[in-house]
């Protein structure tokens, strides 16, 4: 699937950048954007190091299963396969928990680890666990309570309130998640 | 104390959460520290292939306009229903990339105000959804996974849902 996105975007985007004169444009951004991917590297790589360093000292003294054990109600309802006390609940819940408060840099080393777990449970290992697309779904969702990224985007234009957003953003990530585990559901059952 | 001032808190708290409690713990802190950031090194650098390879077709994608052609070739059918208009390529873009969504709400705010109701929407849409594409192939290229099943319809309704509760519950509360 990724194979054929990847593919997709590229063959059109040169394509159509072709027909309609663009070449040039096409051209010059293949260059560019490596070395935007080498600054948006940049960023979040020293995040990365620093979050799987302090998540380390998390595991280590037993506060990361402490946190798992809070959540375990719901975990084990959103993730029947994964035995009970495993350690990707661990690593799971610090991703729900960073996403919640809008943490986005910290999100990225949680969830690797969390995926990196679920991989040891996988069965197949070049195709996705259901586990692992609830996991992502909750990711893709966007959960947050704490938007912190459009809430300094609305202060930076001077909104007379940038925090009124909140309340209509926590609805709609709600709904989007709701929907999305109820979805994720759904077709797990049929698909089995 | 509101809610921004709040979020900056988190941070510093939470880090020094995890240290207290890990001396309380008698963990030797700094020797856990150093290893698992190796690790995080490790993690890191084995990212960038996944980040580069998404980066470069995404960028080719947009740079070729299709989709702002496309929009536009679509404007009378989207007309017909009752999507505000300037928030439907932010809605399409928002699955793909984060940082032109991020450009494309920022219009919205200099064209519109940032406390107009257009305002508002693009706000609550950009806070409600993510970049399902990038999350997808990061995540799933980390682990080696190839076949990745439903995956992306699912994230893709859940960014959907997120699009159309964004319109209903602004619409309702201002």
């Amino acid at each position: 699937m990724i194979n054929k996105i990847w593919a997709f975007f590229i063959i059109i985007g040169i394509l159509y950048g072709f027909l309609t004169g663009n070449i040039d444009l096409i051209n010059k951004e293949i260059i560019n954007s490596a070395k935007t991917a080498l600054d948006m590297f940049l960023t979040i790589f020293p995040i990365i190091v620093l979050w799987v360093g302090i998540m380390a000292i998390a595991k280590e003294s037993g506060l990361l299963d402490k946190l798992a054990k809070m959540l375990s109600p719901l975990l084990t309802f959103l993730f029947p396969e994964i035995p009970k006390n495993h350690e990707s609940f661990g690593f799971i819940s610090s991703n729900i928990i960073v996403n919640i408060f809008g943490l986005g840099s910290a999100a990225t080393p949680f969830g690797l680890k969390a995926m990196k777990s679920l991989q040891e449970l996988n069965q197949k290992k070049d195709t996705a666990s259901r586990s692992m697309i609830t996991f992502l779904v909750m990711n893709t969702s966007g959960l947050s309570i704490v938007p912190t990224t459009v809430i300094s985007l609305r202060m930076l234009h001077g909104s007379s309130n940038p925090t009124e957003v909140i309340l209509p953003i926590i609805l709609a990530t709600t709904a989007a998640t709701v929907f999305g585990l109820i979805m994720d559901r759904i077709v797990a059952k049929i698909k089995r | 104390m509101n809610l921004v001032n709040l979020s900056t808190l988190i941070i510093p708290f939470l880090v020094a959460l995890i240290v207290i409690y890990a001396i309380y713990k008698k963990i030797n802190v700094y020797d856990v520290f150093i290893s698992g950031a190796k690790d995080g090194i490790e993690m890191g650098i084995s990212i960038f292939p996944y980040l580069l390879a998404m980066i470069v077709a995404i960028n080719v994608l947009l740079k070729s306009h299709i989709i702002e052609d496309f929009l536009v070739l679509l404007k009378p059918v989207l007309s017909c229903i009752k999507i505000p208009m300037p928030v439907i390529p932010m809605a399409i873009m928002r699955p793909i990339s984060g940082s032109s969504t991020l450009i494309l709400m920022n219009d919205i705010y200099v064209n519109y105000g940032v406390d107009s109701f257009l305002g508002k929407l693009a706000s609550t849409i950009q806070g409600s959804t993510d970049t399902t594409i990038y999350i997808l192939t990061l995540y799933f290229g980390f682990v080696g996974i190839k076949k990745i099943k439903y995956a992306m319809w699912v994230g893709l309704f859940a960014d959907l849902v997120g699009v159309i509760a964004s319109i209903l519950v602004v619409s309702w509360l201002f």
